[in-house]
């Protein structure tokens, strides 16, 4: 795939990030704020809580998007920074096949978990 | 194929990375936002292990949970919000110039005159001056109000 499109990809998931993370930040690491001012929990990583947002539809198909911009997004960036070492062509393809192959995975495992305890 | 290599040969070594020479503040954002970049794509990796522990069951949850109550976890976890804060606002920031806004239009470069550089500034002080309040309040969330 042309660079450029990757590149236009990497903004899109960089915007849809912005929105999606914003909204994990403030209900898993500004929750005291948000409490304060009457909405969220008082404890979001506590096991109950977590469970039961785990359950809701909303939440699975948000982290799963989440997941898989954040993947491209970081990997992608993380390619772009290696590539500036202008190593041999081949160690290059091997770089990004690699990262592609990272990607996939860790998008599928937790795709996986996302799924498996929604269904549970 | 050999001319091009040589063409893109990499003159400077760490110090092109990390030396900021006539480019002024943005290349210091622009290499911050690359090690801020890196920082949350590191935590992110462990984050989706962590996370995800929770086929295991509840237990199992819990018990990775308390592993991360530790103040050394507490305060790594601020830095990563405040590498989010910056990485956010500098990326929005970004995002406004690459689509070719608040630089102004194209023209002759007759003295005196602005770049497109010095007429986003602004943008990277507003971007800046945001972050900042948003590192503030989740510092105080983090060790005022989260205890």
């Amino acid at each position: 795939m042309r660079e450029s499109k990757l590149w236009v990809y990497h903004l899109i998931a960089g915007a849809v990030i912005l929105v999606l993370l914003g909204i994990h930040m403030f209900i898993m690491h500004l929750d005291a704020i948000l409490y304060s001012l009457g909405v969220g929990s008082q404890n979001p990583i506590d096991s109950g809580v977590v469970f039961a947002r785990s359950k809701e539809l909303f939440f699975m198909i948000t982290y799963i998007i989440l997941l898989g911009t954040a993947l491209y997004h970081g990997l992608y960036g993380f390619k772009n920074i290696l590539m500036e070492l202008t190593l041999a062509q081949k160690s290059e393809k091997f770089i990004s096949g690699f990262l592609t192959l990272c990607g996939v995975l860790l998008f599928a495992y937790g795709t996986f978990a996302a799924v498996f305890v929604f269904m549970k | 194929m050999k001319v091009e290599r040589l063409h893109r040969k990499n003159n400077l070594g760490l110090a092109g990375w990390i030396r900021g020479g006539r480019y002024g503040l943005e290349r210091y954002a622009y290499t911050l936002h690359r090690i801020t970049g890196l920082g949350i794509l590191l935590y992110f990796l462990l984050h989706i292990f962590a996370t995800s522990s929770r086929i295991w069951g509840p237990e199992f949850w819990e018990k990775t949970m308390d592993l991360f109550e530790k103040p050394v976890f507490k305060f790594g976890e601020y830095l990563v919000f405040v590498a989010f804060a910056y990485h956010a606002l500098n990326g929005i920031r970004l995002f406004i110039t690459e689509l070719g806004f608040g630089m102004g239009k194209p023209q002759r470069p007759v003295i005196p005159y602005k770049n497109a550089v010095r007429r986003q500034r602004p943008l990277l002080i507003v971007a800046m001056i945001i972050a900042f309040v948003l590192i503030v309040f989740g510092g105080l969330d983090f060790y005022l109000l989260g205890n």
